[in-house]
């Protein structure tokens, strides 16, 4: 029995039990993670509309799905290579969140990056990265050998 | 043409090895893997016998007595970890008794000096852990604990130093006899012997039927065995077996050389003579039997469990000589326990062998002695300190749990016969060997493997062939910046 | 021989937070040492963000909350020495004042072999993770086989693929993030396995390092065999019972190059053990008391040495305390001396000193749920105005309360709506709740069923 899964986070979110109606309604679950209470949140949505909110305990968790719903987001971290430092690869990360779908457009951008020792944290290594607006950024000071 | 080709760089072969280059022979040594000490000689429980268990008579009987017997001046020669801890086979029922007086006769027949029953009394105050159902012990002052790999590499590297050659990843395919001697067809080359040893371990009977009508047949018998953290270790100090039954010496709780505890084996057959994979129910077994005769073992001290196969031959006896049929070709076929504890007297009967058919002349350069792994903690700290002045690699603390240094890392790869692989680091220097089993160290030693062996990281494997460590670099499946 | 007030074994978010601890009370000379190449710990293979919340009140990566703590201890010019491994810690005796020193032995490539006499000693090596072994997975042994912590520090340090088509076995947080980490630079992970019917790991790496990648978690699985004599080629995974036990018929195989484990963490003890520390069974760090300080006199432990935390944040707070106890102690030694018998020295300050037979330590007992606290003991006499218990949970409790008990008079009630297991818990002592109670002998620890009253409110 042999799994196969698409690793490619697109604008749905797992867990997500989408139930269509035949007016066009919509209504989708995901779990918050403001915290370790973990609330099975529904969101109805119409078209693009959000119609309710269900299942959060608190505020935080309406903000966490209207949010996950209209423009997920995420901070992505990976390296980059290095020449002539102390150690190969620096570690960056976007300044800001990027939209969710744009993280692997992201990553691809910094494939071919080499960037020269010292490298010092907040050192902008890549600007506008794919299109997203938000710079990359060193989060590790990387002497010189 | 070689004098001699020896098939297998095991315990076996390594032993034939080293006692034939005492004589101006040209020997060469073939191995499948790509190190000494790949097959069972890698995974056993690492005793020296006292050889009360074999009946006397047998070959089996006669070279563990005489193995045992060498082992001591040979741990001394070359340099490897042995101590004559003393084993136990303990009964747990009065009744049987009389079955451990039973051993205790045969041992004597055998040869195997100061053999004592012990109460239960006796038994408790030697062993404070013994189980509460102990009731009486066979206690042989001259059995002992050894490293196997040690044991192994010392032989081999001992051979090398006196001219045998080597050749690794060279797995044989095909013999046939040409005039004067044999021919060997492998993966890695063709090679022509006058005389060939065939010390394939479970393969030997493979290699055996090409060359003879008489068939052999070796059943891979599996046997599986937990090993615990050295804090463990001390939970017994000699080797506690348990009365035979028919599949052999059962499971035993033993201190290692290295200061850990060992339990096992099992004693599966099984037909894949690689399949050296362990089993839930095998190492439940393990633990199960082990607590039979040792209380309160602490299972939460695991480090690791494997297994290993023994080169079970249906007559359980070893077979070690020319079959009728193939003259020039001697086997060494058949050599599970007390294999290990032979091996040095194994060695001789070879030799003698081979010089019986060849007659040559005794060296007289041989180099009996071999210095063993360099140990900086075995220095006092001002000692130490003034070898890193010299050597500051030895400062290099690369494998925490063990204490291993990056110069005795250096020094595993650097000898002759070196380690190729972090296996081969394992085995000589322990590196990777202790509770974190290689998490922290092992990104370090396949780097100082790339560095001393001048090879890129990606081809650095655990144990040879296609067990590669890395598969690539980071993002290199990705395609580059496509998008903007 | 050099010697020096404190010694802390370990340069990562524990010890550097124990060293600014102990310096701003005043101690000018402590040493750290440190035995990779660089502070900081393992933090710097941590590249990915969500630290130092509560601390800094941003979320940072690993690299940069360690470089806060490094830059702290370059402003305080405290001392350290990289790539030095401490190979022993010996209790020993001044041989002038009588006083109890600690000879610390190292060993590193410019000094050698040495010896530094510390008056304490803070241990912050942090932790290991368990090994394949550990948890007696049947099969071969080919290569392929990683910890989670290894794989991280193969791809984020030395920008190495360790394979390409993956199984992580463990919902530990370091297994989350490495499905993550793995995927994002071009691995394909195929399922996470998890023996509990939960995860170890925080509800944010589930979401963001799972779902977010269409990862499937399969809870109550475990590995049931690896096959591949060379190089790894698959795994089997099977449903496991509540007994922990695999399910026949649920056996499913997935073929993989990669095995992560993220089995657990355990405190890095040998060092402690070799000392003759007292050890927790639970935790397996050290047992200590509210000065932090272990059965040997002097020697402290704070961060993943002592217990295995989840949030790094919580590991620089506990580390703080322990460098300003260890700082008072250090003091308190100096005050007695020179010429005094220090009465510290006596005996082990977990039992009472002889001056003040009345305090007696209080011994906390966890109970009902509570799987253990840190501390483990109390001397009231040395107790701060407030103290922070930390401890974790052995199950999931919905709507429950976690109950302090002096013996048998409750002291303390908090309502929590949810504890897992994977999240340490904390409740705090106030020393005026021991006043009037010079005969207790208990703290207990326990969960109960919330009665509806009381509430702190929060969620967490």
């Amino acid at each position: 029995m042999e799994n196969t899964t698409d690793n490619s986070p697109g604008n749905h979110v797992r867990f997500s039990n989408e139930t269509a109606s035949r007016t066009g309604h919509v209504s989708q679950t995901l779990i918050c993670i403001r915290c370790p209470l973990g609330c099975r949140i529904t969101v109805d949505l119409s078209g693009k509309d959000i119609k309710s909110i269900t299942g959060n305990t608190c505020k935080r968790g309406e903000d966490y799905a209207r949010r996950e719903m209209t423009a997920p987001a995420r901070t992505v971290t990976t390296t980059v290579r290095v020449s002539g430092g102390s150690s190969p690869m620096v570690p960056v990360k976007t300044k800001t969140d990027i939209p969710k779908d744009k993280i692997f457009d992201c990553i691809r951008c910094l494939k071919d990056i080499c960037v020269s020792a010292p490298v010092h944290i907040g050192d902008v290594i890549l600007t506008d990265a794919a299109g997203t607006g938000v710079d990359i950024v060193a989060t590790k000071e990387i002497p010189r050998m | 043409m070689y004098d001699v080709i020896i098939i297998g760089a095991g315990v076996s072969g390594a032993a034939a090895a080293r006692e034939l280059s005492r004589w101006h022979l040209k020997i060469c040594v073939l191995e499948r893997e790509e190190d000494v000490c790949c097959g069972t000689s890698k995974a056993n429980s690492g005793i020296v016998h006292a050889g009360f268990d074999a009946p006397p008579g047998t070959l089996m009987a006669k070279l563990n007595v005489r193995g045992s017997e060498l082992m001591g001046k040979l741990s001394e020669e070359l340099d490897f970890p042995f101590r004559r801890t003393g084993s136990l086979v303990v009964c747990r029922d009065i009744r049987d008794i009389p079955r451990l007086e039973e051993l205790k006769t045969r041992g004597e027949t055998n040869g195997v000096k100061g053999l004592r029953i012990l109460s239960r009394s006796e038994l408790a105050a030697m062993e404070p852990n013994i189980s509460d159902d102990a009731a009486a012990a066979l206690y042989a002052p001259s059995a002992g604990i050894v490293c196997p790999f040690g044991l192994n590499i010392g032989l081999a590297e001992n051979a090398a130093a006196n001219g045998v050659e080597f050749r690794f990843n060279t797995r044989v395919s095909g013999i046939q006899k040409i005039s004067g001697g044999w021919q060997i067809s492998t993966d890695n080359g063709e090679y022509q012997a006058r005389i060939v040893v065939n010390a394939a371990g479970v393969y030997a009977d493979w290699i055996h039927n090409m060359v003879s009508r008489r068939k052999l047949r070796i059943t891979p018998r599996k046997g599986e065995y937990c090993l615990l953290d050295r804090s463990a270790g001390g939970h017994v100090t000699h080797t506690i077996f348990t009365l035979p039954g028919k599949f052999g010496k059962g499971v035993l709780v033993t201190p290692t050389v290295h200061g850990n505890l060992l339990i096992g084996p099992t004693a599966a057959d099984i037909s894949d003579k690689d399949g050296t994979d362990t089993t839930a129910e095998g190492l439940s077994k393990v633990m199960k039997k082990a607590r039979l005769n040792v209380r309160d073992i602490p299972a939460d001290k695991v480090i690791t469990s494997f297994a290993g196969l023994r080169a079970h031959e249906d007559g359980h006896e070893f077979i070690i000589g020319e079959p009728e049929d193939a003259e020039g070709f001697i086997d060494c076929a058949g050599i599970e326990s007390p294999g290990l504890t032979s091996s040095p007297a194994i060695g001789e009967m070879i030799s003698d062998l081979v010089c019986k058919k060849l007659s040559p002349a005794r060296r007289t350069d041989f180099i009996a002695e071999r210095k063993g792994f360099f140990s900086p903690a075995s220095l006092g700290p001002r000692e130490r300190s003034e070898l890193i002045r010299k050597e500051p690699s030895y400062g290099n603390i690369i494998c925490r749990c063990e204490m291993i240094s990056e110069g005795e890392i250096i020094d595993a790869i650097q000898r002759p016969l070196g380690a190729r692989s972090l296996d081969g680091v394992k085995r000589r220097v322990r590196a990777g060997m202790g509770r974190c089993q290689s998490g922290f160290c092992m990104p370090r030693v396949m780097e100082i493997l790339a560095r001393e062996l001048d090879c890129p990281v990606s081809e650095i494997t655990k144990s040879g062939g296609t067990s590669h460590i890395i598969r690539g670099t980071v993002k290199d499946s990705f395609k580059g910046d496509t998008e903007s | 021989m050099s010697s020096y007030d404190i010694v802390i074994i370990g340069g990562g978010p524990a010890g550097l937070a124990a060293a600014a601890g102990a310096r701003e009370q005043g101690i000018e000379s402590i040493l750290i040492l440190e035995r990779d190449k660089e502070l900081g710990g393992i933090l710097n293979q941590c590249i990915h963000n969500g630290f130092g919340l509560h601390t800094f009140k941003e979320e940072l990566t690993g690299p940069e909350y360690a470089a806060r703590f490094v830059s702290r201890i370059h402003e305080l010019k405290i001392e350290y020495k990289l790539d030095t491994m401490v190979v022993e810690i010996r209790p020993d005796r001044d041989a002038e004042s009588a006083c109890s020193v600690k000879k610390v032995t190292a060993v590193n490539h410019t000094d050698g072999m040495f010896v530094i006499d510390a008056k304490a000693v803070i241990l912050a090596m942090g932790c290991r993770e368990r090994p394949r072994g550990a948890l007696n997975i049947p099969g071969f042994r080919p290569s392929g086989i990683f910890s989670a912590g290894t794989a991280q520090r193969l791809v984020n340090i030395d920008g190495r693929l360790p394979g390409r088509e993956v199984v992580i076995l463990g919902s530990g947080d370091i297994g989350l993030i490495m499905a993550r980490r793995m995927t994002l630079e071009g691995a394909k992970v195929k399922v996470v396995a998890e023996l509990m019917p939960y995860s170890g790991g925080l509800k944010r790496n589930i979401v963001q390092c799972l779902d977010d990648y269409n990862i499937p978690l399969k809870l109550s699985h475990t590995v049931i065999d690896i096959r591949g004599k060379k190089r790894l080629e698959g795994v089997t995974i099977a449903r496991v019972d509540e007994r922990g036990k695999p399910v026949p018929g649920t056996e499913e195989y997935y073929s993989c190059d990669t095995l992560l484990l993220s089995v657990g963490l355990i405190p890095e003890n040998e060092l402690s053990d070799k000392m003759g520390i007292r050890l927790d069974p639970v935790t397996r760090g050290p047992v200590v008391n509210e000065s932090l300080e272990t059965s040997q006199e002097g020697v402290f432990a704070c961060g993943n040495v002592l217990h295995v935390h989840d949030l790094v944040d919580y590991v620089s707070e506990e580390a703080a305390a322990a460098g300003i106890r260890a700082a008072l102690y250090v003091r308190r030694a100096g005050d007695r001396s020179p010429g005094m018998s220090c009465p510290d020295s006596k005996d082990n300050t977990q039992s009472q000193s002889p001056k003040e037979t009345a305090d007696l330590p209080l011994t906390v007992c966890p109970s009902d749920g509570v799987r253990y606290t840190v501390p483990a003991l109390i001397r009231p006499s040395r107790m701060p105005d407030e103290l922070t218990f930390r401890f974790r949970v052995d199950a999931i409790y919905r709507g429950c309360s976690v109950n302090m008990y002096l013996d048998d008079k409750r002291i303390r009630r908090k309502t929590k709506l949810i504890m897992t297991p994977g999240e340490m818990e904390e409740i705090k002592l106030f020393k005026k709740d021991l006043a009037g109670h010079p005969d207790a002998q208990r703290i207990i620890l326990r969960i109960e069923r919330a009665d509806k009253e009381v509430s702190d409110g929060k969620h967490n």
